[in-house]
C-alpha cells in the first residue's frame, strides 16, 4: 500500500482549546477514507490544516511520502489537494464554465481560453459521468448538480486528493447514490478521497478505511470491512448508543390540530401546498417524511403563524386559528405561541436564534414579553436563573450563558432552542429537522427529550428528511411530495421502499 | 474580522483609542505640511476645547446637540436602519419648535414653553421621519435613499417657509423674529459664572437624560430586545413574534423625534430664532457619533464631546494660526470617521496577534 497522505503528530491549539492533539494516521493512495467524529472532534481543523487554512502547532504532513509545508490553500491546490465544502463556493449568476475558470482565467481575454476549457470540461464530464452542462447558469442547477460542479472544479484543477466535507447533508437519496458512483470512478482512476460525514451508513457503503476522532485525538483507524455501525458509534461517542429509546405505549388523546383542505399558492401562482388534511392528537408524534423542498417547510411556517395560508380550515383545540382578515403574518407567531404552539424551526440559524445575542438572550427569544415587569423592563437575575436551569437540564456546553450563541456548536445551539420551546409547556410542538448538523451523542439526547414530551401528552409534528429519525420517533408517518400528502403509514408498517416510492410521488400503491 | 475574537476591553477601549490617535497623527502631519507646529497646534486645540472653561462650555454646548443626533442615528441602527436623515429631521423640527414659540412665547411662562418647544420639535422631527419609515416598512423602499431625499426636501421646504412666511416685515435677514426671553433655555453660566457668555444650557442635562433612557430601553427592556433582534436577524425577529413593520415605523418616529430634540439646544438655547441652515451638519455628525460610539450610550456621549471639542478647538486654532484654514476641523472629523468607522478593525489583527503571543 502506497500512502497518499500521512499525518504525523499533528497538534493544533486555539487558545485553551486543543483542537488536534498528536494526530497520526495514513491514507492509502487510491482509496476512499472516511473521517468520522462528533462536532468538535477536530475533523474540520485537521482538514483545514491539510488544505492550508491553518498551520499546525506541531507535527508534519507527508504527501506521497514527502514532508510538505502547506502554507496556504493556493499551495495545497498546487500539490493536488482539492476540497468540496459543505457550503458551495460558487457564483450563482455565472455559468459552470465561468465558475471553473474563476481564479485561473489565464490572461486578460477570456474568449480563446473559454473554448479550450469548455472542451476540457466536456471531456471530464464524460470520463467521470458528471452530467453537468458547462454552459448552464449555477442558480438553475439542483443542489446535487451544484455539488458536481464543485467536484468538476477540483478535477479541472487536477486534484489527486479530494476532501469532501459532509457532501450528502444536502442531497436526496438518489443524488447521494450518484455522488457515490462518481467517487467510485474517482477511486478507479487512482485518486484519493477523504470523506467527512456524520452518517455511519455512508461510511459502511463507500469507504475502504475509516478514522474515528474524538476530542481532537484519533480513537481508531480501522478497515471498513471489519467494522459495524455500532462499533463506530461507540468509538465516536465513547459510550454505547441506545437505538431503541424507551417510550410509553401509543395512546393518543383528544385532537389538538385539525387541518382540512389546506392550500398555499405563492405570488407567482405556484402551488406550494395542495389539499393538505390531517389530524394531530395529544401524546402522539406524527412525522412528515419527504425530500426537502416538497412543502414541509411551508406547512410548518403556516402552523407556527409565520406565514398565511391561501385557504383551508385549521382548528387548534377546536378553535379556528386566527388567520382570518389578515393581510400579512406580522406578529402572528406571538399569538400562536400564546395559544400553546411552540416551534423548533428547521433553519436554526435563520429563524431560531439571533447569532449575535448571548445564549441567555436567546433563551428568551419569542418569550420576551412574558418576562418583563410592568415597566417593560427585564429582570435579568430571574432570566439568568431560568437560563441556568435550562442549560443544566439540557446539558448545554460550554456552561456559560454570556457566550454569543454563534460560538456554540450546532448541537448545543439546537439544545438551547429545544430547551426554550419545551420550557414554554406547549400543547403542540412543531419540530423541523431537529438533528440537522447535530452529532450522534446529542441526537440521542434530543430524541429522548422529544419522546418525554410526547409521553407527557404534547402533540408533536415532526418534519425530518432522515428516515432513521422518523423511524426512531414517529407514531404515524405522513409522506409529502410536491406539496401534497402522498401517503400515511403507521409505525408498524414502516417500510423504506414504500416510503421511498411515496416520497417520489408514486402514491396509492 | 471573525477570525480574531477579541476581548471586550480591546474592542471597547484599546481599538477606538488607537484609531483616534491614528487620525490625530495624520492630522498632525497635515498641520506640519501646512507649515505650522503640530505640537503647538494640538496644544491650542486642546486648551481651547477642554482646558479653558469658556471653551469647555462651548464644547459641551455643541455636544448637547450631537448627543441627540447621535442617539437618533444610533437607535435606528439598532433596528438595522441607516437613518441618514437626522439632518433634515432636525431642520424640519426647528420649524415645529419655532411655530410653537411664535404662538405661545408672549402668553405662557418659561416652565410651560420649554416642554411645548420640545414637543413641537419632537413632533415635527418624527413627522419628517415617518414617511421614510412607512415606505421602508410597507413598500421596502430603502430608508437610506428616502432619508437623503428628505434632507433635500427639508432644505427646499424650509427655505420657502422661512423666506416667504417667517421673516418679519422689513427685515433682510432670512430668519424668524426672535422669541421672547421666556422662551430661552436657562443657561448654566447663571449658576457657574466661570463659563462666561457661553450658550451652554440645560439642554445638556436633557441630553444626558435621553442617553440614560436610551440605554435602559435598548438593553434592559423587552422593546429594546425586539428592536435589536429586528436589527440583527429579521427572520428570527419574525419568528419571535415581533411586528417588524410596526417596529420599523416606530423606531423611525423615535429617531426623528430625537434628531428633532437637537434643535431645542440650537434654537431655544442659543440663537432664539429660526434661521436658514441652522442645523449646520449636526445631523451628519450624528452618523459619525453613532458609528464611533458603537451605539452605546457612553460611547455616544464620549464621541459627541469629542466632536464638540474638535469644532470648538478647530475654530480657535484657525483664528490663531493663519496657515490653518477654518475647514481643518471638517478634515480632522473626516479622518476620525475614516479611522474609527471605515477602518474600525484596522488594528484588530495586530492586537489579536499580540494577545496570542502573550499566552
Amino acid at each position: 500500500m502506497q500512502p497518499a497522505v500521512e499525518f504525523r503528530g499533528i497538534s493544533k491549539h486555539f487558545g485553551a482549546v486543543k483542537a488536534n492533539t498528536d494526530v497520526n494516521f495514513t491514507i492509502a493512495k487510491g482509496s476512499i477514507h472516511g473521517l468520522v467524529g462528533e462536532n468538535g472532534a477536530g475533523k474540520s481543523t485537521l482538514m483545514s490544516i491539510l488544505y492550508g487554512y491553518y498551520r499546525a502547532d506541531g507535527g508534519e504532513i507527508l504527501l506521497d511520502g514527502q514532508a510538505r509545508n502547506i502554507r496556504n490553500s493556493q499551495e495545497a491546490i498546487t500539490l493536488g489537494i482539492g476540497m468540496v465544502h459543505q457550503h458551495f463556493m460558487l457564483v450563482e449568476n455565472m455559468t459552470v464554465l465561468d465558475n471553473v475558470m474563476l481564479g485561473s482565467e489565464g490572461g486578460f481575454q477570456l474568449k480563446s481560453k473559454r473554448a479550450t476549457v469548455e472542451a476540457q470540461l466536456r471531456e471530464i464530464c464524460t470520463r467521470y459521468r458528471l452530467d453537468v452542462d458547462p454552459l448552464a447558469v449555477i442558480h438553475d442547477l439542483s443542489v446535487g448538480a451544484q455539488q458536481r460542479v464543485e467536484i468538476l472544479k477540483q478535477i479541472y484543477r487536477s486534484a489527486n486528493i479530494l476532501i469532501l466535507d459532509e457532501p450528502t447533508a444536502v442531497l436526496t437519496a438518489q443524488e447521494t447514490e450518484s455522488l457515490f458512483e462518481i467517487l467510485r470512478l474517482f477511486k478507479e482512476q487512482g485518486k484519493t478521497i477523504i470523506l467527512i460525514t456524520h452518517k455511519l451508513q455512508e461510511i459502511l457503503d463507500i469507504t475502504d478505511t475509516v478514522t474515528v476522532m474524538r476530542g481532537g485525538r484519533v480513537i481508531g483507524a480501522v478497515a471498513t470491512a471489519g467494522t459495524t455501525k455500532e462499533d463506530l458509534a461507540n468509538m465516536m461517542v465513547g459510550r454505547p448508543i441506545e437505538n431503541n429509546l424507551p417510550r410509553k405505549p401509543y395512546n393518543p388523546g383528544a385532537p389538538v390540530m385539525q387541518i382540512e383542505n389546506l392550500q398555499l399558492v405563492d405570488d407567482q401562482q405556484v402551488k406550494l401546498l395542495a389539499d393538505i388534511g390531517f389530524t394531530l392528537r395529544a401524546g402522539e408524534i406524527v412525522a412528515i417524511a419527504g425530500v426537502s423542498g416538497n412543502g414541509q417547510s411551508e406547512l410548518m411556517e403556516i402552523l407556527s403563524g409565520m406565514r398565511l395560508p391561501t385557504s383551508g380550515k385549521l382548528d387548534f383545540l377546536g378553535k379556528a386559528l386566527p388567520f382570518a382578515g389578515r393581510s400579512d403574518a406580522d406578529g402572528l407567531p406571538r399569538t400562536f405561541r400564546e395559544l400553546g404552539i411552540a416551534h423548533i424551526p428547521e433553519d436554526r440559524l435563520r429563524d431560531g436564534v439571533v447569532k449575535a445575542f448571548s445564549v441567555m438572550h436567546n433563551t428568551i427569544l419569542g418569550y420576551q414579553d412574558k418576562l418583563k415587569n410592568r415597566w417593560g423592563l427585564f429582570d435579568f437575575k430571574a432570566i439568568a436563573a431560568r437560563c441556568a436551569e435550562l442549560m443544566k437540564n439540557f446539558d448545554v456546553r460550554p456552561n456559560n450563558h454570556d457566550l454569543r450563541i454563534g460560538l456554540l456548536s450546532g448541537g448545543n445551539q439546537q439544545k438551547v432552542v429545544i430547551a426554550r420551546e419545551v420550557l414554554a409547556q406547549p400543547k403542540l410542538m412543531l419540530v423541523g429537522q431537529p438533528t440537522r448538523g447535530v452529532d450522534i451523542g446529542t441526537i440521542e439526547s434530543i430524541h429522548t427529550q422529544l419522546l418525554a414530551l410526547r409521553d407527557s401528552g404534547v402533540a408533536i409534528l415532526l418534519v425530518s428528511v432522515e428516515l432513521e429519525e422518523v423511524r426512531a420517533l414517529a407514531d404515524r408517518i405522513l409522506v409529502m411530495c410536491g406539496g401534497r400528502i402522498t401517503g400515511e403509514l403507521k409505525i408498524e408498517e414502516f417500510d423504506t421502499t414504500r416510503i421511498g416510492l411515496l416520497m417520489g410521488g408514486m402514491h396509492k400503491s | 474580522m471573525n477570525n480574531h475574537d477579541l476581548p471586550r476591553w480591546a474592542t471597547a477601549f484599546v481599538m477606538p483609542i488607537l484609531n483616534l490617535l491614528s487620525a490625530l497623527l495624520v492630522a498632525a502631519l497635515v498641520i506640519y505640511l501646512l507649515g505650522e507646529s503640530p505640537v503647538e497646534s494640538m496644544g491650542i486645540l486642546i486648551n481651547s476645547a477642554v482646558v479653558n472653561p469658556e471653551g469647555l462650555s462651548y464644547t459641551l454646548f455643541y455636544a448637547s446637540t450631537f448627543i441627540f443626533t447621535g442617539l437618533a442615528v444610533s437607535i435606528a441602527m439598532q433596528a438595522g436602519l441607516f437613518n441618514i436623515g437626522a439632518e433634515g429631521q432636525m431642520y424640519f423640527a426647528g420649524l415645529g419648535l419655532t411655530l410653537a414659540m411664535l404662538t405661545f412665547d408672549s402668553s405662557l411662562p418659561m416652565w410651560m414653553l420649554i416642554p411645548i418647544g420640545m414637543i413641537g420639535a419632537a413632533l415635527f422631527g418624527a413627522l419628517w421621519a415617518f414617511l421614510p419609515g412607512y415606505l421602508q416598512a410597507k413598500r421596502g423602499s430603502h430608508v437610506v435613499v428616502t432619508t437623503i431625499m428628505f434632507n433635500y426636501i427639508a432644505g427646499a421646504l424650509m427655505n420657502t417657509v422661512i423666506v416667504k412666511y417667517l421673516v418679519p416685515a422689513g427685515e433682510q435677514n432670512p430668519a424668524s423674529r426672535a422669541f421672547s426671553a421666556a422662551a430661552e433655555m436657562p443657561r448654566l453660566n447663571q449658576w457657574f459664572p466661570v463659563l462666561g457668555e457661553t450658550p451652554l444650557n440645560i439642554s445638556f442635562f436633557l441630553a444626558i437624560i435621553a442617553l440614560v433612557i436610551y440605554g435602559v430601553m435598548v438593553s434592559r427592556s423587552s422593546w429594546g430586545f425586539k428592536l435589536r433582534a429586528t436589527g440583527l436577524n429579521k427572520h428570527a425577529a419574525h419568528y419571535a413574534g415581533v411586528r417588524i413593520s410596526k417596529m420599523i415605523i416606530t423606531v423611525m418616529l423615535i429617531s426623528g423625534a430625537l434628531a428633532g430634540l437637537g434643535s431645542v439646544n440650537s434654537i431655544m438655547g442659543s440663537t432664539h430664532y429660526l434661521s436658514l441652515n441652522f442645523v449646520g451638519g449636526a445631523g451628519f455628525v450624528g452618523i459619525a457619533i453613532a458609528l464611533m460610539g458603537r451605539q452605546h450610550p457612553v460611547g455616544i456621549f464620549l464621541s459627541a464631546v469629542l466632536f464638540g471639542a474638535l469644532i470648538q478647538g478647530g475654530f480657535d486654532l484657525s483664528l490663531e494660526k493663519q496657515n490653518i484654514p477654518p475647514e481643518t476641523f471638517i478634515f480632522i472629523q473626516g479622518l476620525i470617521i475614516l479611522f474609527c468607522g471605515a477602518m474600525e478593525n484596522f488594528y484588530a489583527p495586530a492586537i489579536a496577534a499580540l494577545i496570542k503571543r502573550k499566552k
